[in-house]
């Protein structure tokens, strides 16, 4: 018996087919309805973050302040190759499609192209099949550029399971066998994170942890020596190659941050007006139309 | 060549995901983009199967540190594989009892079902419960008062607890109306409003910024080190 595959339109594909021209091009307008903010909100820190990159391309100088936690990392990966002891990167618990994982994998490049040059091990256990794919591509690349392809070992990039507990479980034990000197967890992470900073601080390994999970930096704070937070996590990958077209785009960051200062600012103002102010009905209009322009 | 092939795909597809919510005439081809990327990571699920296979066996081969968990590891994947693409105790379906296996993999008083239910679900309420020792030994380090933000850390946090326990409500209840402000459950529920909303925000506001940057490098395809550090970013 042959089985064909066969390619069948989406459902509301299908549906829009059997409806007149008319009808259709009135069911389906060009921009999505009440979008309109939240598209104004991308369009202006994109535009922000394209404007210093495009400055950054006339020839502008851009100075970045240090970051310690991305500082440490080469002393981190020389103290594993004097140590003799593996670097252990972890680039969170999510698959590819989570922009934490992303920035993981973009720093873990970096990572690598250190551990080539100083000749240091790297393990990287996964927790999804795609992004020890990824992994391992970003780490083949660094080791090639490093002109080490030949300490480059695919077998250390490797999936443990999606399970959760599972993969705390396995890389634990790998923890206190192989006791790395070097421990990076840069990702999305959850309810593992302290078992993970908690077993690398007992076998004083140092430490380096980036995450945009605010829930989870704490814990991150509390074990590890150095911490990512947030947008830091985020700048890492730029901070480490030093383009100046990545470094303007943190500088394009910082310029919407003073934006969406300048807003709260605003609307603490407006807020505070039409609350001491309730017979006004112009400032009440104008602070209730702005909190449903924001979903409030 | 690859590589550039690699960044026409990643930017097209990131761009397709980054407009759909905004235009209704490429939601559709929005959704068959996550789609694809699902089909995508069943199919890299092989090469992590294949993964874990080899790496566990070159391991009890070895004999390296660990190697029985390795041989533990190898013969679960094995019984589970097996139980669950065997159906192995599935009862049977009752729209299609003619039919072998018709039934769920996963239907209760299967093979696969008991092994979710008695071995995989302790197993990871353990790991779980174990987080509450991991939570205590962190927090002892955290608040050691050894120098004035760590002592302050030490007295917000203390407030905040006990603000959240019996014993917090009943020590400060006799304080008069006009103090109640400064009952610890009223000071706890303000810590956490003003100043750790206050900084929350702060933090998320950051990220939202650093994640629309850190998506316009690797969409632009300004960051590349996605493939590695050399792959044409640098």
């Amino acid at each position: 018996m042959l089985f064909a595959l066969v390619v069948l339109p989406a459902t509301t594909q299908a549906n829009a087919a059997h409806q007149p021209a008319g009808e259709a091009a009135t069911a389906q307008p060009i921009f999505a309805e009440g979008k309109g903010p939240l598209a104004g909100g991308v369009l202006v820190a994109s535009g922000c973050i394209i404007a210093w990159m495009l400055l950054a391309r006339s020839g502008a100088a851009m100075r970045l302040r240090r970051i310690p936690a991305l500082d440490a990392v080469t002393n981190a990966v020389g103290r594993s190759t004097e140590m003799g002891r593996p670097v252990l990167f972890i680039a969170g618990i999510q698959d590819m499609d989570n922009i934490q994982t992303v920035a993981g994998i973009t720093i873990l490049s970096h990572v690598a192209k250190t551990t080539a040059e100083y000749d240091a091990r790297i393990e990287v256990p996964t927790s999804r099949s795609l992004v020890m794919e990824a992994a391992r591509e970003a780490v083949r690349g660094s080791y090639q550029a490093a002109g080490r392809f030949d300490g480059y070992n695919a077998d250390a990039i490797r999936y443990i399971t999606d399970e959760q507990f599972g993969f705390v479980a396995s890389v634990s034990g790998q923890m206190v066998r192989e006791r790395p000197a070097a421990c990076f967890y840069m990702g999305c992470f959850f309810a593992e994170s302290l078992i993970l900073a908690e077993t690398g601080n007992s076998i004083g390994a140092i430490q380096i942890a980036g995450t945009a999970e605010s829930s989870q930096l704490p814990f991150f704070v509390a074990a590890c020596d150095y911490t990512l937070i947030g947008e830091e996590f985020m700048a890492a990958s730029a901070y480490l190659s030093g383009a100046p077209d990545q470094i303007a785009s943190l500088k394009g960051q910082d310029a919407g941050k003073v934006i969406v200062g300048a807003l709260v600012c605003v609307g603490v103002l407006l807020a505070t007006l039409a609350a001491l102010n309730p017979s006004s009905t112009t400032l009440q209009n104008l602070v209730n139309h702005l909190r449903g322009m924001l979903g409030s | 060549m690859i590589r550039l092939v690699a960044i026409i795909i990643a930017s097209t597809a990131g761009l397709l995901m980054l407009l759909s919510p905004f235009l209704p005439a490429l939601t559709s081809a929005g959704a068959q983009s996550s789609e694809i990327f699902n089909v995508i990571a069943a199919i890299a699920f092989i090469l992590g199967a294949g993964s874990l296979v080899k790496v566990n066996l070159s391991r009890v081969g070895r004999r390296d540190a660990g190697w029985g968990y390795a041989l533990v590891t190898l013969v679960c994947f094995a019984v589970t594989l097996v139980v669950g693409l065997g159906k192995v105790g599935v009862p049977p379906n009752p729209q299609f009892a003619a039919t072998p296996w018709a039934g769920e993999k996963d239907a209760a008083g299967s093979a696969f079902w008991w092994i979710y239910e008695f071995v995989l679900t302790p197993i990871t309420s353990t790991m779980f419960a174990l987080l509450a020792f991991y939570v205590a030994s962190a927090a002892f380090r955290a608040f050691r008062a050894k120098n004035r933000e760590a002592m302050l850390l030490l007295g917000t946090a203390f407030i905040v607890l006990l603000g959240r326990t019996f014993a917090g409500v009943w020590l400060t209840s006799g304080f008069p109306e006009w103090a109640s402000g400064l009952r610890l459950e009223n000071l706890s529920m303000f810590i956490m409003q003003v100043f750790n909303t206050a900084g929350n925000r702060a933090i998320i506001i950051g990220i939202a910024l650093g994640v629309t940057a850190t998506s316009l490098r690797i969409l632009l395809g300004i960051d590349r080190s996605w493939m590695g550090v050399g792959g044409g970013g640098e």
